[in-house]
């Protein structure tokens, strides 16, 4: 019985830090049309900035804002500047992300070494703590919470604002978006900012149980991609689901057949794109 | 008809070159040494470390071993096997290197391992332990200044049923062949001496939580043996703890190796491992080292600082035993493989004939003193081999360790 309630919470908690990686990649893929190959790089790089911001004794909390802050400055300058550019030609896009992507790997190499760094988490929030007979991390627990906080905070603006209804107009038909007049250009800039911003929040989030490294980037891409394509592109919901699910799948998966963890982890990746290519929950067709 | 011609022309050449005594070629000129290091990607780290190491050697000398200035030629590998193999061959064709001292990892050194077989060139690996580099398939051109994967596992597992008398202990280690090497060298020393290896798990490498291994964990155990490579440890540790598990941790080398150990906190306190290195050795040799590390550095050394200087140390022997004249590759090369490095900060370095050291082991524990977290010596198993106790025609007899070798019969 332990088991099951430790690995479902681990479970639950993976699926969390994977929402706060992959809600950002799924507005921008959605909206944007294109593979953000510099996510995992986003998200690394937030956890570095992070870090600096937890060295000079900063509060956790506060931290992770600004880190996010930071990211989304620095993702509105990328597609103002870049990716703008190359409006129209999503191969280039795509193709433009990925380098931008091993830029920052080497660009945190050399800033902050090569050296593996655990992100301190809130002291208060240290240890573990019995649920319902087995033991937990209390930070994990946070974590959950945290995720829920930033899925349903995510779901108001794009469900029940007005930009929030342009993101959705968009994402299901951009053509027509344009031509009743929203400023489809601004509101790229505004979608790949909060995508950026949120990868790095997820950096900081997940720092104190993933560390630092370098390489993080490329093991953060693959799964936010499988999130993605499970749940379907542009749905937030989709990702929340997707997050969960492979979180489940990924945990269950490592716990009960070790030697096919991966298989188990891309097989319904691959079984949604042949059955149904839109996704569980999405709302274009990739 | 031009073909011809041209090889008649490239042999004339060449036998001219052959009769030219070397030492006549070589006078006054720099001995050149080719470094392959990882400067970026995953593994950047311990590749700067190692530079580190040779640098800091180099400096001390004064680029000067046996009387002969030594020229360095760096190339990083990015820590993959086929930029390693161009990398090598520059160094060898472009460079003229006369010696490589290098690479980072074993994968790496496998992958340059025909190359460098054909060329002969003479090479010293500051960090690859792969076990068979120097049991099944050993290259008469390789030696190696560190220990194979397993070479400290063994004495762990000894102290571990011995001095500890733990009865039964469960392992996870990474799903690559050093975490396989590692942990089947503690299992089988371990067995050997009573004791029972009653869980064995696997992590991937790049695994993005450890929550999963550690909550399978069992908790009637006396220990967890745990092998862990890079930034695995520290990552592994730091949950470990989260979790509130209390059950001691036996470590390998690297694992809290001071190279992490620097960013750790108070999650590595009280962690028991083995390796041919610790920074808090105590004897002169080393207090000199690390203090000249600290200072160029204001870092301890660890694995890949220690191996990369090593090298140094054991290619300046063999220079001054053939009075610096490397183009007598096999004078160099037996040179090389019957070198006693007594300066080393490790203690005394002898190859065995399979060209691995027989040198100190230390079981360590991680304390944290002046603030600082060190791995202190709390026992030293003198001159291990890499072939434990057992007889080497026995052992290479065997299969290499790996995920199934020695199978484990006390799983439950």
């Amino acid at each position: 019985m332990g088991f099951w309630i430790t690995q479902s919470l681990n479970s639950l908690a993976l699926g969390g830090l994977l929402f706060t990686l992959s809600a950002g990649f799924s507005l921008i893929f959605g909206l944007m049309r294109i593979a953000n190959l510099s996510h995992g790089a986003y998200f690394m790089l937030g956890a570095y900035i992070g870090l600096t911001l937890l060295r000079t004794g900063m509060n956790f909390w506060l931290a992770m804002l600004l880190a996010g802050a930071a990211m989304a400055i620095f993702g509105a300058l990328i597609e103002r500047f870049v990716l703008r550019r190359l409006a129209g030609r999503t191969l280039s896009q795509v193709l433009a992300t990925l380098g931008i992507a091993f830029m920052i790997a080497d660009a945190c190499l050399w800033i902050w070494s090569g050296d593996p760094m655990p992100l301190p988490g809130p002291a208060s929030l240290e240890g573990a703590v019995p649920v319902l007979g087995a033991r937990f991390p209390l930070y994990r627990l946070a974590v959950i919470a945290v995720a829920a906080v930033i899925y349903a905070g995510l779901l108001l603006v794009v469900e029940r604002t007005r930009i929030g209804a342009m993101i959705r107009a968009g994402v299901d038909d951009l053509d027509m978006a344009r031509a009743v007049g929203i400023p489809v250009k601004t509101l790229f800039t505004a979608v790949f900012a909060l995508g950026a911003g949120l990868a790095g929040v997820g950096g900081v989030i997940a720092g104190p149980i993933l560390s630092v490294y370098p390489g993080l980037d490329a093991d953060m891409l693959p799964l936010a991609l499988v999130v993605v394509i499970l749940g379907g592109v542009g749905s937030l919901t989709g990702a929340a689901i997707g997050s969960v699910v492979i979180g489940f799948i990924y945990t269950f998966g490592q716990a009960l057949l070790p030697d096919l963890a991966y298989v188990i982890l891309f097989l319904p990746m691959v079984l949604v794109l042949v059955a149904r290519p839109r996704g569980l929950f999405g709302r274009v067709t990739t | 008809m031009v073909t011809r011609l041209f090889s008649l022309v490239v042999s004339a050449a060449a036998t001219a070159a052959l009769l030219l005594p070397p030492e006549v070629a070589a006078q006054g000129e720099p001995i050149r040494v080719g470094f392959l290091t990882v400067k970026s990607g995953a593994l950047a780290a311990g590749g700067r470390q190692m530079e580190e190491g040779i640098t800091l050697f180099l400096k001390q000398r004064n680029n000067t071993l046996a009387g002969r200035k030594v020229e360095l030629f760096v190339a990083d590998t990015a820590g993959q096997p086929a930029v390693t193999k161009s990398k090598a061959q520059e160094l060898v064709e472009r460079d003229k290197v006369q010696v490589i001292i290098g690479p980072l990892a074993a994968f790496e050194a496998l992958a340059i391992d025909d190359f460098i077989r054909q060329v002969k060139v003479p090479i010293i690996s500051p960090s690859a332990a792969a076990e068979d580099l120097t049991q099944r398939k050993p290259n008469p051109w390789f030696v190696r200044a560190v220990g194979t994967s397993a070479q400290a596992s063994h004495p762990l597992a000894d102290y571990a049923a011995k001095t500890l008398g733990y009865k039964r202990i469960a392992t996870i280690g990474d799903d690559f062949a050093f975490g396989h090497e590692t942990v089947a060298g503690f299992q089988r020393a371990f067995e050997d001496a009573g004791g029972k290896i009653v869980q064995k798990l696997w992590s991937p490498l790049n695994v993005a939580d450890y929550g999963t291994y550690i909550s399978q964990l069992k908790g009637d155990v006396d220990a967890v043996f745990v092998s862990f490579a890079g930034a695995n440890g520290p990552r592994f540790l730091k949950q470990y703890r989260a979790y509130g598990v209390k059950t001691p941790i036996l470590a390998n080398m690297t694992a809290v190796d001071e190279g992490v150990l620097k960013n750790m906190g108070d999650e590595a306190l009280g962690v028991i491992s083995s390796g041919w290195y610790s920074a808090a050795t105590d004897n002169p040799a080393n207090k000199a080292f690390v203090e000249a590390v600290n200072k160029a550095y204001s870092a301890d050394p660890g694995y890949y600082t220690v191996g990369a200087y090593a090298s140094g140390l054991m290619l300046e022997r063999a220079l001054e035993a053939v009075h610096g004249r490397i183009e007598d590759k096999d004078a160099f090369m037996k040179a090389l493989r019957s070198a006693v490095i007594d300066n080393d900060p490790r203690g005394t370095i002898r190859l065995d004939e399979y060209g691995n050291p027989v040198m100190n082991v230390y079981i360590r524990k991680v304390e944290r003193r002046g603030g600082k977290l060190v791995n202190a010596v709390v026992k030293t198993y003198p001159n291990v081999s890499q072939f434990w106790t057992y007889d080497p025609k026995q052992f290479l007899a065997s299969p290499v360790y790996s995920r199934d070798y020695p199978p484990a019969k006390n799983l439950e």
